[in-house]
């Protein structure tokens, strides 16, 4: 059996807010009629979380559920646990309309971490960061590539993209933490 | 620069988060129309100057196609709305009507 090893193994730099690819993360898509009843059960069931309203993301220890589209859901959870319940929301949804799939393989996850963290995405995004919730995820563009992001922490914003881009994501979002280029103060 | 909501993720989305799909409400002529009809569907299309319907993807967010009915010369947004329509519902009709009241209709 090989051993799984995330995009970039862990790699970090240091600007006006620190980048750091946040290495293994368990990723589930899971898609279908949001609103039928067995969505929610499956939901709980296999992670504790509750059904999130729309942009919404909820939580239950370190499992997240965040509301990607009408009918799409991304939980994020611990790595070794995606196989097992990916497993336990199949079982939950059989016979209903759904999609589960581990994506945890094709994803990156990135955390910018600093009191500035905002203005490292403030000039990659077309996204109002003084108007961007907590608890809220934003799926966007970074420059030239997809990504969607969230306040995981006071001063850390989370960014996931899809694994082949993960460079070009991290030597972005490093090229924008440069020390010298914080924008000027509101 | 153009801001459209999206209806089903609830983001204004700048320009460059979305892609366009050209002219909306098209009637579909397939198998079985007539050459006429066949060429229409797939080359005439409005060029107004001036309110037209338009669908849009929002591509880099929740991935769902929606439509717009927004001023050619100005940019004015006058809404957006989902889809799963075969035309304008009344109050995107409205709208426009308030601001443009010497428009001729869809
Ligand atoms: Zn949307």
């Amino acid at each position: 059996m090989s051993e799984p090893t995330s995009a970039l193994g862990g790699s970090s730099a240091e600007g006006f807010a620190r980048v750091t690819e946040a290495g293994l993360h368990g990723m589930i898509t899971l898609r279908g009629d949001l609103a039928a009843p067995a969505m929610a059960r499956a939901l709980k069931a296999a992670t504790g979380c509750a059904l999130p309203g729309q942009r919404a993301i909820s939580a239950h220890g370190a499992n997240l559920a965040a509301w990607m589209a009408p009918d799409e859901l991304l939980l994020l959870l611990p790595y070794p646990e995606a196989a097992a319940i990916c497993a336990k929301l199949e079982t939950a949804l059989a016979g209903e309309h759904a999609l589960v799939a581990n994506v945890s393989d094709a994803r990156a996850l990135f955390r910018i971490t600093g009191a500035k963290a905002d203005q490292v995405l403030a000039k990659l995004c077309p996204v109002d960061f003084a108007a961007l919730p907590a608890a809220e995820i934003r799926r966007t563009r970074a420059a030239q590539v997809a990504a969607a992001l969230w306040r995981s922490a006071p001063d850390e914003i989370s960014l996931i993209c899809f694994r082949s881009v993960a460079r070009y994501m991290f030597d972005l979002l490093a090229t924008s933490a440069r020390p010298g280029s914080e924008l000027a103060p509101a | 620069m153009l801001t459209l909501t999206c209806p089903y993720c609830g983001i204004a989305a700048d320009e460059t988060e979305l892609a366009p799909g050209g002219q909306a409400h098209l009637k579909r002529f397939g198998p079985g129309s007539s050459d006429d009809e066949f060429e229409g569907y797939l080359f005439a299309r409005k060029n107004p100057k001036g309110v037209h319907f338009e669908r849009w993807r929002h591509a880099y967010g929740c991935g769902k196609w929606f439509l717009a009915a927004r001023c050619t010369a100005t940019l004015e947004v006058f809404g957006t709305y989902p889809a799963q329509v075969t035309e304008p519902p009344p109050e995107i009709i409205a709208a426009i009507k308030a601001k443009r009241p010497d428009w001729k209709g869809f």
